[in-house]
Protein backbone atom coordinates (compact mmCIF):
# COMPACT_ATOMS: atom_id res chain seq x y z
CA UNK A 1 0.00 0.00 0.00
CA UNK A 2 1.27 3.44 -0.80
CA UNK A 3 2.34 5.95 1.57
CA UNK A 4 -0.94 8.96 1.55
CA UNK A 5 2.26 11.27 3.01
CA UNK A 6 4.31 10.56 -0.25
CA UNK A 7 1.41 12.57 -2.04
CA UNK A 8 0.39 16.51 -0.72
CA UNK A 9 -2.80 15.57 -1.09
CA UNK A 10 -2.85 12.31 0.34
CA UNK A 11 -1.20 14.26 3.19
CA UNK A 12 -3.73 16.90 3.09
CA UNK A 13 -6.43 14.47 3.77
CA UNK A 14 -4.87 12.61 6.06
CA UNK A 15 -4.84 15.88 8.14
CA UNK A 16 -8.55 16.35 7.71
CA UNK A 17 -9.41 12.90 8.66
CA UNK A 18 -7.23 13.02 11.84
CA UNK A 19 -9.03 16.39 12.75
CA UNK A 20 -12.50 14.90 12.10
CA UNK A 21 -11.38 11.84 14.82
CA UNK A 22 -9.50 14.41 17.16
CA UNK A 23 -13.08 16.60 17.25
CA UNK A 24 -15.15 13.57 18.02
CA UNK A 25 -12.63 12.38 20.64
CA UNK A 26 -12.33 16.03 22.27
CA UNK A 27 -16.39 16.27 22.15
CA UNK A 28 -16.35 13.09 24.21
CA UNK A 29 -13.63 13.27 26.62
CA UNK A 30 -15.69 16.80 27.53
CA UNK A 31 -18.66 14.59 28.15
CA UNK A 32 -20.85 15.82 25.03
CA UNK B 1 0.73 44.36 33.78
CA UNK B 2 1.46 40.45 34.50
CA UNK B 3 -1.64 39.43 32.49
CA UNK B 4 -0.97 41.69 29.85
CA UNK B 5 2.81 40.32 29.49
CA UNK B 6 1.29 36.66 29.43
CA UNK B 7 -2.04 36.81 27.42
CA UNK B 8 -1.50 39.86 25.33
CA UNK B 9 2.45 39.70 24.17
CA UNK B 10 2.80 36.16 25.16
CA UNK B 11 -0.47 35.04 22.59
CA UNK B 12 0.89 37.59 20.28
CA UNK B 13 4.39 36.14 20.08
CA UNK B 14 2.99 32.47 20.30
CA UNK B 15 1.32 33.38 16.74
CA UNK B 16 3.87 35.39 15.01
CA UNK B 17 6.45 32.42 15.52
CA UNK B 18 3.69 29.93 14.97
CA UNK B 19 2.85 31.66 11.64
CA UNK B 20 6.49 31.74 10.74
CA UNK B 21 7.45 28.07 11.97
CA UNK B 22 4.09 26.39 9.91
CA UNK B 23 4.44 29.05 7.14
CA UNK B 24 7.94 27.55 6.50
CA UNK B 25 6.70 23.75 6.82
CA UNK B 26 4.19 24.76 4.15
CA UNK B 27 6.63 26.22 1.93
CA UNK B 28 8.93 23.28 2.25
CA UNK B 29 5.99 20.58 1.42
CA UNK B 30 3.97 22.63 -0.86
CA UNK B 31 6.83 24.61 -2.48
CA UNK B 32 10.73 23.37 -2.24
CA UNK B 33 10.07 19.80 -2.28
CA UNK B 34 8.64 19.75 -5.61
CA UNK B 35 11.06 22.71 -6.46
CA UNK B 36 14.03 20.78 -5.98
CA UNK B 37 12.46 17.92 -7.79
CA UNK B 38 12.29 20.28 -10.77
CA UNK B 39 15.91 21.91 -10.26
CA UNK B 40 17.47 18.07 -10.35
CA UNK B 41 15.72 17.19 -13.54
CA UNK B 42 17.35 20.58 -15.76
CA UNK B 43 20.61 20.08 -17.52
CA UNK B 44 22.53 20.52 -15.97
CA UNK B 45 20.93 20.72 -12.15
CA UNK B 46 19.71 23.82 -11.19
CA UNK B 47 18.98 23.21 -7.22
CA UNK B 48 22.56 24.27 -5.50
CA UNK B 49 21.07 27.51 -5.00
CA UNK B 50 18.29 26.52 -3.27
CA UNK B 51 20.09 23.92 -1.14
CA UNK B 52 23.06 26.84 -0.69
CA UNK B 53 21.62 29.72 0.20
CA UNK B 54 17.57 29.49 0.75
CA UNK B 55 17.11 25.99 2.87
CA UNK B 56 19.59 26.69 5.27
CA UNK B 57 18.05 30.16 5.95
CA UNK B 58 14.62 28.68 6.07
CA UNK B 59 15.27 25.80 8.07
CA UNK B 60 17.11 28.21 10.93
CA UNK B 61 13.83 30.00 11.01
CA UNK B 62 11.92 26.92 11.12
CA UNK B 63 13.55 25.14 13.90
CA UNK B 64 13.88 28.14 16.19
CA UNK B 65 10.57 29.37 15.87
CA UNK B 66 9.11 26.20 16.83
CA UNK B 67 11.07 26.51 20.02
CA UNK B 68 9.92 30.30 20.28
CA UNK B 69 6.18 29.25 19.93
CA UNK B 70 6.17 26.29 22.20
CA UNK B 71 7.53 28.18 25.05
CA UNK B 72 4.91 30.99 24.83
CA UNK B 73 2.17 28.23 24.27
CA UNK B 74 3.57 27.28 27.92
CA UNK B 75 3.99 30.31 28.93
CA UNK B 76 0.64 31.38 28.36
CA UNK B 77 -1.23 28.22 29.64
CA UNK B 78 1.01 28.99 33.11
CA UNK B 79 -0.35 27.05 35.92
CA UNK B 80 -3.00 25.55 34.06
CA UNK B 81 -0.04 23.39 31.83
CA UNK B 82 -0.90 20.27 33.84
CA UNK B 83 -4.79 20.51 33.26
CA UNK B 84 -4.47 21.36 29.81
CA UNK B 85 -1.49 18.18 29.06
CA UNK B 86 -2.58 15.73 31.33
CA UNK B 87 -6.11 16.58 30.53
CA UNK B 88 -7.22 17.11 34.06
CA UNK B 89 -9.74 20.01 33.66
CA UNK B 90 -12.50 18.85 30.83
CA UNK B 91 -12.60 22.73 29.41
CA UNK B 92 -8.88 22.66 28.83
CA UNK B 93 -9.07 19.25 26.66
CA UNK B 94 -9.14 20.89 22.86
CA UNK B 95 -6.03 23.07 23.87
CA UNK B 96 -4.70 19.94 25.57
CA UNK B 97 -4.49 17.96 22.40
CA UNK B 98 -3.48 21.03 20.16
CA UNK B 99 -0.28 20.99 22.59
CA UNK B 100 0.58 17.90 22.40
CA UNK B 101 -0.15 18.14 18.67
CA UNK B 102 2.48 21.11 18.78
CA UNK B 103 4.70 18.99 21.23
CA UNK B 104 5.39 16.11 18.66
CA UNK B 105 5.70 18.17 15.56
CA UNK B 106 8.26 20.25 17.64
CA UNK B 107 10.33 17.21 18.42
CA UNK B 108 9.81 15.96 15.01
CA UNK B 109 11.87 19.12 13.72
CA UNK B 110 14.75 18.94 16.31
CA UNK B 111 14.81 14.95 16.25
CA UNK B 112 13.95 13.95 12.92
CA UNK B 113 13.96 16.81 10.51
CA UNK B 114 16.89 18.81 11.79
CA UNK B 115 19.74 16.52 12.61
CA UNK B 116 18.40 14.99 8.85
CA UNK B 117 18.69 17.80 6.98
CA UNK B 118 22.24 18.81 8.15
CA UNK B 119 23.39 15.71 6.49
CA UNK B 120 21.72 16.71 3.38
CA UNK B 121 22.21 19.72 3.35
CA UNK B 122 26.13 18.57 3.67
CA UNK B 123 26.67 20.53 7.46
CA UNK B 124 27.34 17.48 8.44
CA UNK B 125 29.20 14.66 6.79
CA UNK B 126 27.62 11.66 4.76
CA UNK B 127 27.62 8.94 2.76
CA UNK B 128 25.57 8.70 -0.62
CA UNK B 129 23.62 6.02 1.27
CA UNK B 130 23.03 8.19 4.60
CA UNK B 131 22.19 11.16 2.32
CA UNK B 132 19.34 9.10 1.17
CA UNK B 133 18.05 7.49 3.90
CA UNK B 134 18.06 11.00 5.70
CA UNK B 135 15.96 12.36 3.07
CA UNK B 136 13.41 9.74 3.11
CA UNK B 137 13.25 10.16 7.01
CA UNK B 138 13.13 13.89 6.98
CA UNK B 139 10.65 14.15 3.97
CA UNK B 140 8.27 11.83 5.74
CA UNK B 141 8.57 13.56 9.47
CA UNK B 142 7.87 17.20 7.51
CA UNK B 143 4.95 15.15 5.78
CA UNK B 144 3.99 14.30 8.98
CA UNK B 145 3.76 18.10 10.70
CA UNK B 146 1.97 19.07 7.79
CA UNK B 147 -0.91 16.64 8.87
CA UNK B 148 -0.79 17.37 12.28
CA UNK B 149 -0.85 20.57 11.77
CA UNK B 150 -3.91 20.69 10.43
CA UNK B 151 -5.93 19.49 13.80
CA UNK B 152 -3.27 21.40 15.62
CA UNK B 153 -4.45 24.74 14.39
CA UNK B 154 -7.42 23.57 15.06
CA UNK B 155 -7.99 23.26 18.19
CA UNK B 156 -5.61 26.31 18.78
CA UNK B 157 -8.02 28.71 17.04
CA UNK B 158 -10.75 26.73 18.64
CA UNK B 159 -10.11 26.11 21.89
CA UNK B 160 -11.43 29.24 23.55
CA UNK B 161 -15.06 28.65 22.19
CA UNK B 162 -14.79 24.65 21.91
CA UNK B 163 -16.96 24.36 25.25
CA UNK B 164 -19.33 27.02 25.04
CA UNK B 165 -20.16 25.94 21.62
CA UNK B 166 -20.15 22.22 21.38
CA UNK B 167 -20.99 21.66 24.96
CA UNK B 168 -23.12 24.25 26.31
Amino acid sequence: MKNPLDSLWGTVISGLVLTVVLFFLAKTMMGG
Amino acid sequence: MGDFIVYGLGRWLHIMAGVMWIGLLYYFNFVQVDALKAAAADQPPTGAGITKHVAPRALFFFRWAAVVTVLAGLMILGGRVDDALFFKDRAYVPIGIGGWLGLIMLFNVWVLIWPNQKKILGIVPATDEEKAKARRVAFLASRTNVMLSMPMLFFMSFSATFHRSLIG
